[in-house]
């Protein structure tokens, strides 16, 4: 097959696709349901779940997600009488879709070359973006994908013909429509620093951790700290996780899912890691320098191994990140009490968005001023 | 508003008002345990650890030695039952668990032993009034373990073979200060009629089963 052709491209499309969902995306997302269980545990001085197992292979208990699914799979998919049929199963698909189909732009490892793959230090003729879709708009895309989860929630609550549900979509509409901004402004400092928002052609630019005279090439974090404070806040947020649930509100209202039992249950609740999974990849991308680990390691990988190799290497030390940073989102949600209803409204429209523009406007005027 | 509300303004510092110093501060702690909890977990040194959760069924909790739990007859010497069957226990056992019938004992030093010595550990409150009414320290509830769960509820009757098997001889002196007296007066100490054998174990066969419904 010909490097370029449109048949190529397809097949590395589909490759791609397949590896992203059934290779990270998935996986990552379900080991993280029972990896929250056990983190919390931990910094409770509890064990947490460590039983589930398949014949004498424990391994910590991770097994737990796939018990989870099989009581899943087995429990009685219960649908109110009252409840709008299609629109009550469409829900729970609204949830999870649109932090898979985010996914698409997340640069997980440097160019594969094609006719290189055993070479160190390749010219890379011709390479294969290790990124499934290379939009110019890149971020824009995620801004409008990732606020369809919106719709997930609201649907739930509409459909289920149920009061408390009902609140629930309620809450979740307003809760991420005025994050939605915030996280928007928090882009636009990184935007206006890298000069683009394609993901691929940001960590592109993150080649340093930190240096002062490359530091258009440092990582995100130096560039932008309060660009990352806000984009982390507004990120927790629009996963609708404590400190930030009050769309679930367990003490006062279940939430927009509180007729959803089974695999539809199920859904939402995977939804909600594979969007802890996506949001982490998104701010590794744009605050840590993606699949880079600063220039010395880079280059010193490069320069000693094939290069498919080097392309592994580096997509599992971008593993590590993603995960580490998944960790760090549950240890938030396990550390911080919730918010009330009008003390998120008040964060989220008279702190964290004055704050997002004066970022947007300090970060403007020093860009100026450094181009000349 | 229609109830009057008294709105206190109490404005904290900046540090307070943008949280993240109290956020970094608390994802400290527990940053601190679960370094503390996890590695202490993954080397398998769960003293290093500070983790409170008892694995039940492989590890288990040690009572208290005071507690109270399932009952054990203590023996003589010689490895039988200390019991004299005088019928306190049962007399004052509140729940009626308790059913002795007492013999002869072949032991010529001894007036009475049981022949059936039943507890019903279902039907036993746990209130320790037997062991207050024991004369002879013959029945203790020390066992520091609790009634096993069984299948059937006859298997919770402990017949006297499974009482003894956990007692052990008692420290206390059999038959009070009397029998030092007698010898310290002269008195001839009685002794085993010639011939006669005294079994350690079981001086019956398996006990039959028998009824204990309400008296």
């Amino acid at each position: 097959m010909e490097y370029g052709s449109l048949a190529f491209q397809a097949l590395a499309a589909t490759i791609k696709i397949v590896f992203m969902i059934l290779g990270f995306l998935m996986p990552l997302a379900s080991i993280l349901t029972w990896m929250e269980r056990r983190e919390s545990a931990m910094m409770q001085d509890r064990l947490g779940p460590n039983r589930a197992n398949i014949g004498p292979f424990k391994l910590w208990g991770i097994t737990h997600f796939m018990a989870d699914a099989v009581k899943f799979l087995f429990k009685e998919d219960f649908v109110p009488p009252k409840a709008h049929k299609f629109l009550f199963m469409w829900a729970p698909i609204m949830a999870m879709a649109p932090a898979l189909i985010v996914a698409a732009i997340i640069p997980f490892g440097p160019p594969l070359c094609w006719n290189e793959l055993l070479e160190k230090n390749p010219v890379c003729g011709q390479p294969i973006n290790l990124q499934i879709a290379q939009l110019d708009v890149g971020l824009l895309f995620y801004f409008a994908i990732s606020s369809l989860a919106v719709y997930g929630a609201t649907l739930a609550g509409w459909a289920s013909h149920n009061k408390w549900a009902m609140m629930g979509g309620l809450r979740a509409t307003s809760q991420m429509m005025s994050y939605e901004v915030t996280m928007g402004m928090a882009v636009l400092g990184s935007f206006l620093v890298y000069g683009t928002l394609e993901p691929g052609a940001i960590v592109a630019q993150q080649t340093h951790i930190f240096s002062l005279g490359h530091y258009h090439s440092s990582w995100g974090i130096f560039l932008q700290p309060a660009g990352f404070v806000l984009f982390l806040t507004a990120a927790i947020a629009e996963t609708k996780r404590t400190p930030f649930d009050i769309p679930e509100g367990e003490p006062e209202i279940i939430g927009y899912f509180v007729e959803y039992s089974g695999l539809r249950f199920g859904m939402f609740f995977l939804g909600e890691f594979l969007e802890i999974v996506v949001s982490s990849a998104i701010m590794i991308t744009l605050f840590f320098g993606g699949y880079h680990w600063g220039n010395t390691i880079d280059n010193a990988l490069l320069s000693h191994l094939p290069n498919f190799v080097f392309v592994l290497a580096m997509f599992g030390l971008w593993t590590v990140k993603v995960f580490a940073f998944c960790g760090f989102q549950l240890m938030i949600r396990w550390s911080l009490p919730r918010f009330r209803s009008d003390q998120l409204m008040r964060l989220g429209w008279q702190r964290l968005l004055p704050i997002s523009i004066a970022n947007v406007v300090a970060t403007a005027l020093v860009v100026l001023w450094a181009q000349q | 508003m229609a109830v009057g509300v008294k709105v206190v303004n109490r404005p904290g510092s900046l540090a307070q008002q943008a949280y993240l110093p109290a956020i970094a501060e608390g994802l400290g702690v527990t940053f601190r345990h679960f370094v503390k909890n996890f590695f202490g977990n993954v080397t398998g040194n769960r003293k290093k650890t500070d983790i409170a959760t008892m694995e039940y069924p492989e590890e288990k909790m040690k009572y208290p030695e005071r507690n109270r739990g399932l009952h054990r007859l203590m023996l003589r010497d010689d490895g039988q039952v200390r019991c004299v069957a005088c019928m306190m226990c049962p007399t004052v056992c509140p729940a009626h668990c308790i059913t002795i019938v007492p013999e002869e004992a072949p032991d010529g030093r001894i007036e009475k032993r049981p022949m059936i010595f039943e507890i019903d550990e279902l039907r036993c409150v746990v209130c320790g009034l037997c062991v207050e009414a024991c004369p002879c320290d013959a029945i203790r509830m020390d066992t520091l373990d609790h009634a096993k769960p069984t299948y059937r509820r006859v298997d919770a009757i402990l017949d006297k073979e499974e009482l003894m098997s956990r007692g052990i001889q008692s420290t206390a002196v059999q038959g009070g200060v009397g029998a030092f007296w007698r010898e310290r007066v002269g008195g001839q100490p009685q002794t085993p009629p010639a011939g006669a054998v005294v079994p350690a174990g079981a001086p019956h066969g398996p006990t039959p089963l028998r009824d204990h419904g309400h008296k």
